[in-house]
């Protein structure tokens, strides 16, 4: 391969891995959209908040497996509390009451979260060194194959769940149509508390990659500004279309990165997915697999 | 003698529009006039008058974005970077091109709304949370566009230092004398508020919040109102740009990040959405809290906190504090403290005849 084509596969491979990671985070954002209709704009505050767990937990001498399972039971607690305190009062109330409540929830997160768990940022090492691994002509830190393929695993495990199980079908159901689905039985309230559960474990999961890629504090949950250009280009109700908005956005990104930063003085990484964003939202903005149901003016 | 009513008389629409229902509401602006005009300039003390003064930009930049969510049911999470267009356009007319405030002010007005009007123009077609989302791009992309522009920002710091604001040779250098430039444009936004929403402009921006599908039928044009809303809205945020300018003497980027648009959110939430008064009460508490919360943790907090900690607990503190209060406010009082202040007074306005 010429220099030209193997700079451009470094790029591609290491934006499709951040993109990866990038879906897992925006599969909770989806997860409980889908379900519950709710929008969460405190999701990059969840991966903060799981991050900053992950971290203290080590901090007392927790093997880090142990830290992973109390991140994951805390953020299911945490983000089913959320949704019995904050969002079931504001069932059907206006769209805008709902998103301003998950920014205030965003900004309790950002207040209180350093100040109970400390403010430094701290590292979050995972057992899996920090040796490139080589793909081709090209090679990627393990943080980031890590993060991918956890990424991948929940893909499969989510198919799984909403095409095969039991629970997974009612959820559809849930979110297909809330009066129908109670009309056969299925506890709604049950599932929407699921639906924030799974998008808590999701989160968790993001924060411990994140968190190692990143290190720890509050710029973490900076990551969720790059969730809504994901689900957008996604769908904001597609699984399928959360891995491939976040690949997408992962490529752009990186190849903006390596492309146009030498003209322009760096940065693009951070404006790029939102004009591609605009775009969508201007030509399609129900997203490549996202449901036409978008209410017109 | 007291003036007491006992119910609602109105006969005609004059009456239900005016901008005094009560004559002793004439009387309550001809003191209110007073106060501000004459007697605190005289006796406060100018670290008060500072205070003052930051809350007077905050009025005028929140009673904009009332116009947009209160009233108009739109939302922008864009707020802060309208400010910053204006404050960029102030700055640099006033630095490159020398012109005055009265020329750098309306201009930097008029470009945020240009901006705001770009911004707004996916709520044609999207509302609710695209538009929230479209705005968050459009903060994101403002601000970086500002940080990487040399022609905007003025340089590596990003920040373009402005002279005092300047009227026929008298310069307002000093809080005292910056408060009467602030108090004014404070004034002129309020009442301009205060006439636009009772005018067919603001009523059509109610109906447009209300039912939008309703409104189109009435003969409302809906495309033009939200475009308009967002234009009057980023106007306000643009000359409240430019106020922040004059005051620090400096338009500096940071001043108007994202953190910011939800500081602005947070203050017509806690005041009340569409309502003017409660937009003043908003801007007050949320100005007054930082301070507040400042002046208790040096006090109190030093006694667990060092210095250096200091600066992170109280911005965190803040933070944390606003979020509490915003979902606080839209769960158990989703008017504010407008509401608040309402309950009071109906409650005094028949006492002690309460039934």
């Amino acid at each position: 391969m010429s220099e030209d084509l193997e700079f451009a596969f470094a790029l591609v491979l290491s934006g499709a891995s951040i993109g990866l990671m990038y879906s897992l985070i925006a599969l909770g954002f989806v997860l409980v959209y889908k379900a519950t209709d709710a929008i969460n704009f405190a999701q990059g505050e969840f991966v903060m908040l799981a991050g900053l767990i992950v971290v203290t937990a080590l901090g007392f001498e927790a093997p880090l497996i142990a830290a992973v399972v109390v991140v994951v039971l805390a953020m299911i607690g945490f983000s089913f509390g959320l949704e019995k305190v904050v969002l079931r009062p504001l069932l059907g109330r206006p769209v805008v009451a709902v998103i301003m409540a998950t920014i205030g929830v965003a900004a309790v997160l950002r207040g209180w979260g350093p100040l109970i768990f400390g403010i430094e940022t701290r590292n979050l090492p995972l057992p899996i060194g920090d040796e490139p691994i080589a793909i081709g002509p090209a090679s990627l830190p393990p943080i980031q194959v890590v993060g991918a393929a956890v990424a991948l695993l929940f893909f499969v495990v989510f198919n799984w769940f909403f095409k095969k199980s039991r629970m997974g079908v009612a959820m559809r159901a849930v979110a297909d149509n809330q009066q129908v689905a109670q009309a056969m039985g299925i506890n709604v309230e049950r599932y929407f508390a699921l639906a924030w559960a799974m998008a808590g474990i999701v989160s968790a999961l993001g924060g411990v990659v994140w968190g190692s890629m990143l290190g720890v504090d509050v710029q973490l949950a900076l990551v969720g500004l790059k969730v809504f250009p994901v689900v957008i280009l996604g769908g904001l109700d597609s699984i399928g279309g959360a891995l491939v908005g976040g690949l997408i956005i992962g490529i752009v990104e990186s190849l903006a990165a390596g492309y146009l930063d030498p003209y322009v003085g760096g940065g693009t990484k951070d404006f790029a997915p939102y004009v591609l964003m605009i775009l969508v939202l201007m030509v399609r903005p129900y997203g490549i697999f996202g449901r036409r149901q978008i209410e017109r003016v | 003698m007291f003036h007491r009513e006992s119910g609602v008389f109105k006969t005609s629409y004059g009456a239900d529009m005016a901008l005094y229902p009560l004559p002793i509401a004439k009387w309550t602006v001809v003191v209110l006039a007073l106060i501000f005009v004459v007697i605190v300039p005289l006796t406060v003390h100018e670290y008060y008058l500072s205070i003052l003064n930051l809350i007077f930009i905050a009025i005028v930049g929140a009673l904009g974005l009332n116009i947009l969510v209160g009233y108009t049911g739109q939302i922008s999470i864009g707020h802060g970077a309208f400010m910053s267009v204006g404050a960029y356009t102030a700055a640099n007319l006033a630095v490159k091109l020398g012109l005055p405030f009265w020329l750098t002010l309306p201009a930097g007005g008029l470009m945020a709304a240009l901006i705001g009007v770009i911004v707004g123009m996916p709520s044609l077609r999207i509302k609710g949370l695209y538009l929230a989302i479209a705005t968050l791009a459009g903060q994101l992309i403002i601000e970086w566009t500002i940080n990487h522009v040399p022609a905007i920002s003025g340089g590596a710091q990003a920040s373009i230092e402005v002279g005092r604001p300047n009227l026929f040779g008298f310069t307002f250098n000093t809080q005292g004398r910056l408060y009467f430039f602030l108090l004014f444009f404070a004034v002129v936004a309020i009442v301009a508020t205060l006439n636009l929403v009772r005018s067919r402009i603001g009523r059509a921006f109610v109906a447009v919040r209300d039912q939008d599908i309703a409104a189109e039928i009435i003969g409302i044009n809906i495309y033009r109102y939200k475009l308009l809303a967002f234009a009057i809205s980023s106007f306000y945020a643009g000359v409240c740009g430019v106020l922040y300018t004059y005051y620090f003497g400096i338009a500096n980027y940071e001043q108007f990040q994202l953190i910011v648009s939800i500081d602005y959110l947070a203050m017509i939430i806690i005041g009340g959405l569409g309502s003017v008064l409660g937009t003043i009460f908003g801007a007050i508490f949320v100005t007054l809290l930082p301070i507040v919360i400042r002046i208790f943790m040096e006090n109190v907090g030093s006694l667990f906190f060092t210095t250096a900690e200091m600066a992170n607990v109280i911005s965190g503190l803040r933070l944390g504090v606003f979020g509490g209060l915003i979902i606080f406010f839209l769960i158990v009082e989703p008017e504010g403290l407008n509401r608040l202040w309402r309950n009071i007074r109906s409650y005094f306005r028949v006492w002690p005849f309460s039934y």
